[in-house]
């Protein structure tokens, strides 16, 4: 990969803020337009522009592609889990309210819960498939 | 635990799946899967004894009443369905384990039986689901599983096979879709039970006749309605063994659900009399099942003989629909079981015949019946079920067909199910006299039977076939309810 240093500096500079936009949106979905599926979509987007600019290799070391599954499939779990919770709590599958002390509270945990495994799912499917056509013609 | 069978269905499988994606290579995801699925099967079962015994069950996802929140409300029907689903799944697992180690390559296995648990998890939330956009998505989750099931079989063409389906399953899932939010403009509502309600104040509305007509033709590509049908040969072909036995056996017996779900619950009864659809449902089922089984007959391939035979066979599926009547909703129910038992048996067997010298072409099989004599035996009594001979189940689903058929007087439709039965001797037969009376085709190895973990689930739904062949108590008594709750469409 030929060095170039304006590419280098703009994306040191853009990566941390993309991070922190997607973090935003993440958490912010419950008050706002947002959510976890474009907050997993946003934060990805700041490793696609690593890899794009540092190579895959690079990128590869940063997040290594077993991770990468592990991560896709422990946000489907967190998801699923919360539900599970809800059961065990003696409610219905995905009934928040008894998650804390009352039903608002309840309510808020549940969802920001819910979108954060949303989020890690989205952001890991999504540079799986990044990674998957990326690297084709590699080996 | 005993309130929340109906979504544990659901939830077990769907959580199994992303934990077997990440074990480690062996035999551990296999287990896990395994697991999973005969549990799904005795919740399946559970269910359906709660159903029969108490009534209908109504399940408030997240706690949110309905028709705001989504419902799981299941009664006679889908918990039928959901027990074939969940008990072929248990039954094809335990053959998994060695077809799968042959087929698929070793590093892909864990997300193999992650995908089939995926595959399971759609297939039984649409059975469970009480709410029309909630089945969408199930349906959704249940054909991107099998579109990648498909597309790890071992020839190239399974590729193109898969892509062939999604192609055709999306565009299938798509006009569902928007005949739901054509329904939903008008009534405002996604819940069966509160559009049963609203539906008939509406049904004067083009925009409600034009979503039933996109919901059916949808329902129709999925369940490979003839002429819709032509994903189908490709897909069960160039699928992997245990893959073929699985969708064969549940993924249009679900589609089939829907559309008797949307007909008779969601419909009022009787509205789809109003509409072309019902002839056209006689008309498809009559042209499926003289051209497909016609089509059977000339394959060089066993899979894809097998495969014709499944739209044929979707086909007298179709003809209990058109029909209208009670009668014929209990033939459609009954057949839709009872086609699960012969074509999972058949696909099994010809399954072990794949294990043992890696092909399935007509003039490669010559003479295996001698060295296979087990699966060559299961193959010809799944074939006497297909063509449904006395004692075996396939006879139950033509009796009650050929039943419904005079019932209405339907005079060619019992011609067409009566030669379609002489039309599956011929395909069966070729198929036998390939097997035994070929002379062997000599190519230096000896052949084997198939090993034991593929015989065993094998033969247990061979037995399964002549069980059901000569009990009807299950089948036949919960279809009857069931179609007691879906209503003859005609008085």
């Amino acid at each position: 990969m030929r060095p170039n240093l304006i590419l280098h500096v703009v994306a040191k500079f853009l990566i941390p803020l993309i991070i922190l936009f997607a973090l935003y949106v993440q958490f912010h979905g419950d008050f706002g337009p947002g959510g976890g599926f474009q907050a997993g979509v946003i934060f990805s987007a700041a490793f696609i522009l690593y890899s794009l600019v540092f190579g895959l290799d690079t990128a590869e070391k940063i997040i290594p592609a077993h991770w990468l599954r592990v991560l896709a499939a422990l946000g489907v779990v967190i998801y699923a889990g919360v539900g599970v919770l809800s059961l065990l709590l003696g409610g219905n599958y995905l009934d928040y309210t008894l998650l804390a002390g009352d039903q608002i509270a309840g309510q808020h945990l549940g969802i920001l819960l819910v979108e954060l495994g949303v989020g890690i799912t989205v952001a890991a499917a999504m540079l799986i498939l990044f990674f998957a056509f990326a690297g084709r013609g590699r080996e | 635990m005993e309130d929340h069978i109906s979504l544990l269905l659901v939830v077990v499988p769907l959580i199994a799946a992303p934990v077997v994606a990440v074990l480690p290579r062996g035999r551990s995801a296999w287990a896990v899967a395994f697991i999973v699925a005969a549990a799904c099967a005795v919740l399946a079962g559970m269910q359906l004894w709660a159903v029969l015994t108490e009534g209908a069950i109504s399940y408030e996802l997240g706690g949110w009443a309905p028709p705001w929140g989504i419902e799981y409300r299941i009664d006679a029907v889908n918990a039928f369905v959901a027990l074939i689903v969940a008990a072929i799944a248990a039954i094809t697992l335990p053959y998994a384990l060695l077809s799968v180690e042959r087929e698929i390559p070793e590093e892909k296995i864990p997300l193999f039986y992650s995908a089939m648990l995926l595959c399971l998890t759609g297939l039984l939330g649409i059975t469970q689901t009480g709410d029309i956009f909630n089945v969408f998505v199930f349906l959704e989750i249940s054909s991107l599983a099998s579109y990648a099931l498909i597309s790890l079989g071992r020839d190239r063409q399974a590729f193109t096979a898969a892509y062939q389906y999604l192609i055709m399953g999306t565009i299938g899932a798509t006009f569902y879709l928007i005949g739901v939010g054509l329904i939903y403009s008008q009534t405002g509502s996604l819940n069966m039970q509160d559009l049963a309600t609203l539906l008939p104040g509406v049904l004067h509305l083009k925009t409600v006749e034009t979503g039933f007509a996109f919901i059916m033709i949808g329902i129709a590509l999925k369940l490979a309605l003839f002429p819709l049908h032509l994903w189908l040969p490709n897909a069960y072909t160039y699928a992997p063994s245990v893959v073929t036995v699985f969708l064969a056996a549940t993924a249009t017996k679900v589609a089939v659900y829907v559309m008797l779900r949307i007909l008779g619950t969601v419909f009022p009864q009787g509205f789809a009399l109003t509409t072309p659809a019902d002839e056209l449902f006689i008309v498809a089922g009559i042209a499926g099942i003289v051209i497909a089984s016609v089509y059977a007959i000339y394959q060089q391939n066993v899979k894809r003989l097998l495969a014709y035979s499944s739209v044929a066979q979707v086909g007298y599926m179709a003809l209990g629909i058109g029909f209208a009547s009670a009668a014929g909703v209990t033939a459609a129910l009954v057949h839709l079981f009872n086609h699960a038992l012969m074509k999972g048996a058949l696909f099994m067997a010809v399954g072990a015949i794949i294990y043992r010298i890696g092909a399935c072409r007509m003039d490669q099989i010559h003479g295996l019946g001698r060295a296979m004599p087990w699966t060559f035996g299961a193959i010809v009594i799944g074939g006497l079920s297909l063509v449904g001979v006395p004692g075996t189940a396939g006879f139950i689903s033509k009796w009650y067909l050929v039943v419904a058929a005079l019932e209405q007087e339907a005079w060619i439709s019992v011609a067409v199910i009566l030669m379609g039965s002489l039309l599956a001797v011929v395909y069966v037969g070729k198929l036998i006299e390939a097997l035994y009376f070929k002379p062997v085709t000599d190519t230096g190895t000896a052949v084997s039977e198939a090993p034991l973990l593929l015989l065993v689930p094998t033969w247990g739904l061979v037995f399964a076939n002549v069980y059901f062949g000569l009990n009807t108590d299950l089948t036949v008594g919960v279809a009857e309810k069931a179609a007691a709750i879906l209503g003859g469409m005609k008085p």
